[in-house]
């Protein structure tokens, strides 16, 4: 065995320190005639002024930190609501029988809906439309409207996700838990959901990606968070560089997140190689 | 048949789409007798074994549990699963949880029993069938004839009136299967009725009261083992033991 992998891995090797050189050279090319091209466009120098200001970022930076944190809020609060909403649908989905019909045509027809419209537009009928009914007792906070858009939006794609997790677990788990006289409800609780969420960990992460993203949207609705400050800035000081510092701030929030769900479908492949479910 | 009916199982029919795997089953199991299915692959043995536990709705007939008829359809399936434990061919444990939750969650959830108490029969029950060591791994540390012991061990916590075992050794390494089939005896010897689907010939001779053998869907021929094996009348009987003397399973 030893035998036959050395030579191939000191090929391998040669072969590896090729590879890095071609792809140094190849990226440095790239990148060089992309650089050199932007740079000498006509237009350039008014680019750098309007979106590559440093004085505009330096002064931007902070608001933008500053604001985020509302972002950071939203995110939080729909997330835990869009986790049990997403899950309750799942489970009305799921629901065996034909007594059951209507609740999962019900559940169905949500979840299609919400997947259909373009979340913004959930978020302006919501944001503008019900506060302008003027119901007494209804929230008119904008906050307040722009959890609940996200939370409709983003529960239909969760509970798409969990339901693939609950139809993942094999029947027979089903069967060994009914064979023990728990009620179907007791057999999903304890034998098929904890399979199932440990199972779809790394896409839900996915969505949460999208939801953190999408928590900008809710600034056109009135709720001044990191996007609004970018563009309240860029109105005053007719200069587009503190979108740069919003982009910054979300590439350096979303990367870690990203890395986080690869390193989970990497643990859970290590998992089922190794023959176990856990 | 003087003692006491356990199980009484009275002109079961039931199809898969168009194929008929149970074409009129009758059978009776006293209490604490041990009856062995025997049959080739696909004679229904399986199916049985799980519309006895109402895993399977029955097309026709009736089962009927100590008196009562699980078939009908105003009976209480959850209250009626309690008392007939199954053992299945892929054991179907429970993954995510240790040993011990395997066997208490059970207990706990269904007979609403103190969780000290569960854990205390569990330990015990552990103790006597020999993992008392393994309480709290998880069943994908075990080994294939452990994690069969852990199944019949989940069944047991129930106490139940019946058992059912089904294939229980055939997804097992031969080396396996010996600790299975003593934890079996075992459990004959004090008494549980068992009904039990077995390609263990010389197990089904040595445990059974009773073998029958099944034929496409029906109950051929039934007896004493020593009558089955060493006698049979049926031809379709005489033709499958000769295939498994032949295999050298027998």
């Amino acid at each position: 065995m030893t035998g036959v992998r050395a030579p191939r891995r000191r090929v391998g090797r040669m072969s590896g320190g090729r590879a890095v050189l071609i792809a140094l050279v190849s990226t440095i090319v790239f990148f060089g005639v992309i650089g050199w091209v932007v740079v000498n466009s006509p237009g350039w120098p008014a680019v750098q002024r309007s979106f590559l200001d440093p004085a505009e970022f330096r002064d931007a930076l902070p608001d933008s930190i500053a604001r985020f944190r509302i972002n950071v809020q939203l995110f939080l609060i729909a997330e835990v609501l869009i986790l049990v909403v997403g899950l309750l649908l799942a489970v009305l989905r799921s629901l065996p029988g034909p007594v059951f019909f209507p609740i999962r045509a019900l559940a169905v027809a949500y979840v299609d809906i919400f997947r259909a419209l373009p979340g913004i537009l959930v978020i302006f009928v919501l944001g503008f439309g019900v506060p302008a009914l003027r119901i007494p007792g209804v929230p008119k906070d904008p906050f307040f409207w722009a959890v609940v858009a996200l939370t409709l939006v983003y529960s239909a794609y969760v509970s798409e996700v969990y339901r693939a997790g609950i139809e993942s677990v094999h029947p027979s788990q089903e069967a060994a838990a009914r064979s023990l006289g728990l009620s179907r409800f007791q057999a999903l609780r304890f034998v098929i959901l904890p399979q199932a969420v440990r199972r779809v960990v790394p896409p839900l992460l996915n969505d949460f990606i999208g939801l953190q993203k999408d928590t900008v949207l809710v600034s056109f609705i009135g709720v001044v968070e990191v996007f609004r400050t970018a563009q309240n800035k860029q109105a005053a000081h007719f200069n587009w560089t503190p979108y740069l510092a919003t982009a910054l701030i979300f590439i350096l929030v979303t990367i870690p997140l990203a890395r986080l769900t690869d390193w989970l479908i990497a643990r859970d492949r290590r998992t089922q190689a190794r023959g176990g479910v856990r | 048949m003087s003692a006491p009916v356990a199980l009484r199982i009275e002109g079961v029919h039931k199809s898969f789409g168009k194929l008929e795997v149970l074409k009129g089953v009758d059978l009776e199991v006293g209490e604490h007798e041990v009856v062995c299915l025997i049959g080739a692959s696909g004679s229904g043995k399986s199916t049985l074994l799980r519309c006895i536990n109402l895993l399977e709705p029955i097309d026709a007939g009736r089962i009927i549990v100590e008196g009562e008829e699980i078939t009908a359809p105003a009976a209480d399936v959850d209250a009626i699963r309690r008392r007939i434990g199954i053992v299945f061919q892929a054991f179907n444990l429970f993954p995510h949880m240790s040993v011990l939750a395997n066997i208490t969650l059970a207990p706990i959830r269904v007979l609403r029993r103190p969780r000290a108490r569960a854990e205390a029969d569990a330990s015990e029950l552990l103790e006597r069938f020999g993992l008392a060591d393994k309480r709290d791994d998880f069943p994908d540390r075990l080994s294939g004839g452990q994690q069969q012991r852990l199944a019949i061990i989940r069944a047991l916590a129930m106490e139940p009136d019946l058992l059912l075992l089904d294939e229980v050794t055939s997804a097992l390494d031969p080396e396996l299967v010996a600790e299975v089939l003593e934890i079996i005896r075992e459990l004959a010897g004090q008494g549980m009725t068992m009904v039990i689907a077995t390609h263990e010939m010389g197990f089904a001779r040595e445990i059974a009261d009773r073998v029958c053998f099944l034929d496409a869907g029906v109950i051929l021929e039934q007896g004493p083992p020593d009558r089955i094996f060493g006698s049979p009348t049926e031809p379709r009987t005489r033709q499958f033991l000769a295939r498994i003397v032949a295999a050298g399973r027998l």
